[in-house]
């Protein structure tokens, strides 16, 4: 019985998690009339039409390009900052650190309204409201919690032995970390850094409220803020979308493996 | 190579004490051994010495030179660690070059050195590979080609043979026997397998809790144990153990068994009214023919390892080991009489050898 | 050992401050500013202290009570779905067929996808006039088509259906990975017993499962307490507030209307409900990730 449901089962979780965006992709490509033709045609005209108006019309090349320098200042320092410090919780066992872990995790589930006020006044204070530093620093504080989880997960697994014996043969801390641990940790460095990507380029929320002009606004605020009351322009927004999001499917397929680990471990792993 | 002198060493993890004010010497080019059960504190001992640890207290000089304050780089030593620990990004050649790369040897140098290490230990096919691919006992020999490439001063192992299954550990030992007779290493060892112990090592230091309970040669360690926890812990099966005192005609009479220890001496005069330990090892019993027996039971199990006979002897609830010869005909529920001579009874006062 | 000691402290100051400026500062700064009444963009308009006042208004709020009440019902509703979801689809991929990586592949595509993306996608297919969802519910039959945005009973689900969508494959990741612990004997084992494959998933199965689910409940109730791209793009809180989740009326009322203080009462009473929830969660996680582990 359980061969015969199993094609069944593949095709409904098939449909339900794919066709949805599916639909939205294939809308970018039809022409105005296919879009609101009832029944809804699914071959698209292949009208590239509002791929051009989005480039153009619409400033997403503006918020591309936006995206791509927070998203990646924000993933390089916080990783790096996360690899210090998940090295130092997992290699020296100090209460207080286990203290510090704690607080990271608790950190990480408020939800951004907690803090909101306050990290715009600081932001505010600092001047940097509506800037890329302004914006990347929030984003590296928000997304350390998560760098440091995955970090500590891949130190836990580096037998403390291997560093030992780096000593011995001759390494000081610094040498010890470069030639040994830094190449051994790499795989788990590279899942933070995804995931830390990940995060930045789809954040909205900070991003609507600090990020208040158009010329610095990432793709999230741009998407969402897309222009039309009464008649919205579907075939643009879709197009933007697919632009947007495409980069970022690419990214989970090549790498699932990688993401899969990185978001399951630590958590149930035996 | 060089000598090592342990002083007055002692090393605490907050309220816990692990070594207690050890003092020991191993000469240049000597194999001694840290023998132990688990959590003596054996290998708490040689981090110490490699810089792994600091210590809480005491001097540790390598060479006349005082080393306790240097970084472990600094020592020049080598560790041979209980899983290896070697670098699985790198291959076979790159683990053993490592050290040497990272003082900055030149790389002709390197690879000859790589090329007489991996000779000597039969590495040469496995260079390229890399430590995932090896087993269990290739890598251990990578393990000790990375630590014979530095020709430190001292060889530290940390229970190098305990991951491999007992063929293979036999094998093993040979090997490391061979080594150190071809290096003329000073080699400190750690293990709690006494016959690891007793076949590599020139000299033992026996370890429980914390402390030195005997130091010297294997057939000194064996023969003539310092106190009880030495003698029971060294030799398999253990040595048997009996509570009792010397009565007169110096018969030592414990639970249902009396050994006669006529010749001994007068110096066990002192000991009179005391109450002693005996000690007799399962190959020092002789099957009691006629005459008086020290005990007098029943055959509870035989084991037959082939070239020993062990046989198991309940009298009066106490148990017994003895080795007969193989040729014996012996059966469970056989009576058995055992005597054992005068000069093969070790005898332990207030945890004490004496006479 | 002192010298460690100091290392490890290097190594762990900056995350420390910036964590602490930009998390735990501002959670004591809104506990502050919520005794307070001013005007966020208008700082010159001073603060004056009110006390309490914004507590108690509140709790008598209306808007504010029926907020809470959406957000409950929200998070318990879409948490539970997407666990059951999620377990649906961690037992499909437990099970070894040739389609299987691709299958995967698929189920992490709605994880991929932007939330603001997928609100716009779910606003184009709950369109009242075009719409894929209308069409597949009443084919041509245009007049019976229905405007689930706009529908102060439909609106809720609308946005319900679309998070579960979204996030159904985390939880569906956390389940597969606990699935993948139990060891095959156990199934061997009730079978030799003489199990069903009902009583196999029921007897075996859930028991071991049960620290995942958890974990994937835990998981999804934390985060649908953090919605707030979906309502923003879809609904923006209505209509007639129908959607008006916690965390945008909160940024309605501190970041639209400028009411710091009230709307930093609302930031407290937010952050509260996700203490109570970490302490769960810290409870089944960290003792793990701290009693593991070969660093000395």
């Amino acid at each position: 019985m359980k061969k015969a449901l199993l094609p069944f089962a593949i095709a409904v979780v098939l449909v339900y998690s794919l066709l949805p965006f599916l639909w939205f992709v294939l809308a970018s490509w039809k022409s105005p009339a296919q879009l609101t033709a009832i029944p809804p045609e699914i071959v698209p005209a292949f009208h590239w039409g509002f791929y051009r108006s989005a480039l153009t019309t619409y400033g997403l090349p503006g918020y591309i390009r936006n995206s791509v320098i927070v998203a990646t200042a924000t993933t390089v320092v916080s990783v790096a900052i996360g690899t210090l410090a998940a090295y130092a919780l997992t290699r020296f066992h100090f209460a207080w650190l286990r203290f510090y872990l704690v607080v990271l995790l608790c950190v990480s589930m408020f939800p951004q309204i907690a803090v909101a006020g306050p990290v715009w006044r600081i932001l505010d204070a600092l001047g940097w409201l509506n800037s890329y530093q302004g914006i990347v620093v929030a984003y590296i504080s928000f997304s350390l919690p998560l760098a440091i989880w995955i970090l500590a997960t891949f130190f836990k697994e580096l037998p403390y032995e291997i560093e030992e014996a780096a000593l011995i043969d001759g390494c000081s801390r610094p040498q010890a970390l470069r030639r040994v641990v830094l190449p051994l940790a790499a795989p788990g460095i590279f899942t933070a850094a995804i995931l830390v990507f990940i995060y930045a380029w789809n954040e909205f929320f900070f991003a609507l409220i600090v990020l208040t002009s158009p010329a610095l606004q990432t793709l999230p605020v741009g998407i969402a803020l897309f222009p039309g009351e009464y008649t919205m322009p579907w075939g643009e927004l879709a197009a933007a979308s697919t632009i947007a999001t495409l980069p970022l499917i690419a990214l989970t397929l090549f790498f699932q493996r990688r993401i899969i680990g990185g978001l399951s471990a630590g958590a149930v792993k035996g | 190579m060089a000598s090592l002198a342990v002083k007055n060493l002692s090393k605490s993890f907050g309220a816990g004490r692990i070594i207690d004010d050890l003092s020991f010497e191993v000469a240049d080019g000597e194999f001694c051994v840290l023998l132990g059960p688990s959590g003596c504190g054996k290998t708490t001992l040689l981090r110490v010495v490699a810089g792994l640890e600091e210590a809480s207290a005491g001097t540790i000089a390598i060479g006349g030179r005082r080393v306790d304050a240097l970084a472990p780089r600094d020592r020049d030593v080598a560790f041979v660690f209980q899983t290896y620990a070697l670098y699985p990004h790198l291959t076979v050649a790159e683990n053993l070059a490592f050290s040497l790369k990272v003082r900055g040897v030149a790389r002709a140098e390197v690879r000859r050195r790589v090329e007489g290490t991996a000779k000597i230990l039969g590495l040469e096919s496995l260079l390229s590979r890399k430590p995932r691919e090896l087993s269990g006992g290739q890598r251990q020999r990578v393990a000790v080609g990375r630590a014979i490439i530095r020709q430190p001063k001292v060889f530290l192992f940390d229970e190098p043979l305990s991951n491999l299954d007992a063929a293979l550990r036999a094998e093993m030992r040979l090997e490391l026997a061979r080594l150190h007779r071809r290096l003329a290493a000073t080699m400190l060892y750690v293990t709690h397998d006494q016959a690891e112990a007793m076949t590599l090592a020139d000299k033992i230091v026996v370890l429980d809790q914390g402390r030195i309970q005997q130091i010297g040669a294997p057939a000194e360690i064996y023969h003539a144990p310092a106190n009880v926890f030495v003698a029971a812990f060294v030799g398999s099966p253990r040595m048997n153990l009996v509570e009792g005192s010397i009565g007169a005609e110096g018969i030592f009479i414990g639970e249902d068994c009396r050994f006669d220890l006529t010749g001994r001496g007068a110096e066990l005069n002192r000991f009179a009214e005391e109450t002693l330990t005996a000690g007799i090892r399962p190959e020092d019993f002789r099957i009691a023919e006629r005459g008086a027996a020290a005990i007098d039971g029943k055959i509870d199990v035989v084991e037959d390892m082939g070239s020993d006979k062990f046989v198991h002897v309940n009298s009066a609830g106490r148990r017994w080991v003895a080795r007969i010869a193989p040729e014996a005909r012996l059966k469970p529920g056989d009576p058995l009489r055992l005597t054992a001579a005068p000069d093969r009874i070790h005898l332990f006062f207030r945890d004490r050898r004496i006479g | 050992m002192k010298r460690s000691e100091r290392a490890a402290l290097w190594f762990v100051l900056p995350s420390v401050f910036l964590v602490g400026l930009f998390s735990i500062y501002p959670i004591l700064e809104s506990a502050r500013l919520s005794f307070y009444r001013m005007i966020l963009m208008l700082p010159w308009l001073g603060e004056k202290f009110v006390g309490l006042e914004n507590y108690r208004d509140l709790a008598t709020d209306p808007v504010a009570l029926d907020s809470l009440a959406v957000t409950l019902v929200f998070v318990g509703v879409s948490a539970a779905l997407e666990v059951l979801a999620g377990l649906g689809m961690a037992l499909l991929l437990n099970e070894s067929f040739r389609a299987r990586g691709l299958v995967r592949a698929a189920v992490l595509v709605p994880w991929a996808i932007p939330t603001v993306v997928s609100s716009q996608m779910w606003r184009y297919l709950f369109n009242d006039r075009y719409g894929l969802f209308n069409f597949l519910l009443f084919g041509r039959a245009t007049e019976r088509y229905l405007a689930p945005l706009a529908d102060a009973r439909l609106a809720p689900a609308a946005i319900v259906f679309a998070d579960v969508w979204k996030t159904s494959s985390f939880a569906a990741l956390i389940i597969l990975a606990g699935l993948q612990t139990i060891p095959d004997e156990l199934y061997e084992a009730a079978a030799v017993d003489g199990a069903t494959a009902w009583q196999k998933f029921r007897r075996v199965t859930l028991p071991l499962l049960k620290p995942a689910l958890l974990l994937a409940l835990l998981f999804r109730t934390i985060d649908a307490f953090k919605v707030f791209d979906l309502v923003f793009v879809m609904t923006q809180g209505g209509p007639a507030d129908a959607t008006n989740v916690l965390q945008f009326y909160g940024y309605k009322k501190i970041f639209a209307e400028g009411m710091i203080g009230y709307g930093s009462a609302i930031s407290v009473g937010v952050f509260c409900f996700s203490l109570v929830l970490s302490f769960f969660y810290i409870r089944l996680i960290v003792a793990r990730v701290l009693e593991k582990g070969t660093a000395r």
